[in-house]
């Protein structure tokens, strides 16, 4: 017990890449989670970091991390100071990233930093002595996302193993849906990848699934993917993927979903999405069982509020 | 003129043999040879051997540091050192990539933060000796040309 407890010590711990994880510590990050719920609902209230500082970092707007973790400091009692895009701060002005940093670790006690440049999080890192929160550093790593997501996948499945999860879209360019790919392996999940031929899942990625011992399948025929799914994770295609808006368009449609095509899936698949959706998603579908986006987008509060908790180190 | 006199042998020094043929000049570029001695040095270029084509480097009246020297393998991974002493050699090991390379690579990421205007060098992690396989640290892209991106 004394070992456990050792080793789950998350204290001054920075969040950078799933991969820096083991599958005991996500375990032990979601199970903390599912304790947060109660308390990022409103329901309940403890101070559990009450007179602490979090810095949020955001050298690019992302209004659903950003807002999600400045509820989940604020819930827990701390306080947030920070900027939410660059125009009009210092690194406007040419200041780097890490001056920037060292002046957030000596005004806080933990501090989240969205970034454009890849790598960011893991520089952030070094200048900083407090933990450091990645909330995604340009087409790299975003973990926190990842989590909630896991943590959406365990709360309505019961588990994550031998789910049947299809990703879709853009598997190519979204770094994130690599690292759940990666994750979600870890767990013994079984992959299909469902992407237009040019936006399919890398060889590194795929190998990654491989190591871990799940042998992913892919296809470009959705209907068919979804027959047996337990669960369809919806990524954006974005338009400067394609060279010209023809082409855009006609695999957008192609991969829209809507209540027609889930009527070929499972009564209990549910439909998840990292949002915001542009036109991915039918809003038909929001009303039905399947959507479980806004819940997801939810558990990001949660999610957060055991990540803060831990690493700044607040008991619940 | 015989054969084995193209490159002259050394009295005291440093011999870098088994160079992968055509990297020479990037293994002196590593090593930060000449700007830091004055010591002759000698290149030979596409020297044959029983391995194919080859260069060699040889420092005169000067022992390299062989942790300095293992950087090498990053471009030249069958490279050996050689420490010679009165015509003889004295010590002979072969280069090994060390666990991280610092400062010596460049990030082939544009959007790596390595590559911004940052206080930091850039920073590798090996992942694979021989063949040399590295992956960035910040933002764990591989190089598909090491040598393309030496700095
Ligand atoms: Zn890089």
């Amino acid at each position: 017990m004394l070992f456990f407890l050792i080793r789950m010590d998350f204290k001054g711990k920075d969040i950078i890449s799933i991969k820096d994880f083991s599958k005991k510590e996500i375990d032990y990050i979601l199970d903390y989670a599912k304790d947060m719920v109660r308390y990022a609902m409103g329901e309940k209230y403890k101070n559990v970091l009450g007179g602490k500082v979090l810095s949020s970092l955001f050298f690019e707007p992302s209004t659903r991390t950003r807002l999600s973790f400045e509820s989940a400091m604020n819930r827990l009692g701390g306080r947030v100071i920070g900027f939410s895009d660059p125009s009009g701060t210092s690194q406007k002005k040419g200041e780097s990233l890490a001056d920037t940093i060292r002046m957030a670790d000596s005004y806080s006690d933990a501090i989240v930093v969205r970034h454009p440049h890849e790598g960011a999080a893991r520089l952030a890192a070094e200048f900083a002595e407090v933990p450091v929160l990645n909330a995604g550093d340009g087409a790299g790593r975003h973990p926190t996302q990842c989590l909630l997501d896991l943590f959406t996948i365990r709360t309505e499945k019961k588990k994550i193993k031998k789910n049947k999860i299809v990703l879709l879209g853009d598997l190519k360019y979204g770094r994130t849906v690599h690292s759940l790919a990666y994750a979600l392996s870890l767990y013994g999940a079984e992959l299909t990848f469902v992407s237009p031929a040019s936006l399919k899942m890398p060889n590194e990625v795929i190998n990654e699934c491989k190591e871990l011992g799940i042998e992913p399948t892919y296809t470009s025929n959705i209907e068919k993917a979804i027959k047996d799914a337990d669960v369809l994770y919806v990524t954006r295609i974005q338009r400067e993927r394609f060279p010209d808006a023809e082409e855009y368009n006609r695999v957008v449609g192609a991969y829209k979903i809507d209540n027609n095509l889930l009527k070929n899936g499972k009564e209990n698949l549910i439909v998840m999405h990292p949002l915001p959706r542009v036109t991915e998603i039918n809003p038909e579908v929001d009303t039905t069982p399947h959507a479980i986006y806004f819940k997801q987008a939810f558990n990001g509060v949660p999610v957060r509020m055991a990540l803060l908790s831990l690493v700044i180190g607040g008991k619940l | 003129m015989k054969k084995e006199l193209k490159i002259p042998r050394i009295k005291d020094g440093t011999v870098i043999d088994h160079i992968t043929a055509g990297n020479a000049v990037k293994v002196l570029h590593i090593l930060g040879i000449p700007k830091s001695s004055s010591s002759t040095v000698s290149v030979a270029m596409n020297v044959k051997s029983k391995l194919g084509k080859k260069d060699i480097v040889k420092v005169e009246n000067r022992e390299l540091d062989p942790h300095e020297v293992n950087k090498i393998a990053l471009i030249a991974p069958k490279a050996s050192i050689n420490f010679i002493r009165d015509y003889a050699v004295t010590k002979k090991h072969k280069v090994k990539l060390p666990d991280e390379i610092i400062g010596i690579v460049s990030c082939s990421n544009p959007t790596c933060v390595s590559n911004a205007k940052e206080p930091v060098k850039s920073r590798f992690i090996v992942i694979s000796k021989d063949p040399p396989r590295i992956k960035c640290y910040y933002c764990e892209r591989e190089p598909e040309d090491i040598a393309d991106k030496i700095i």
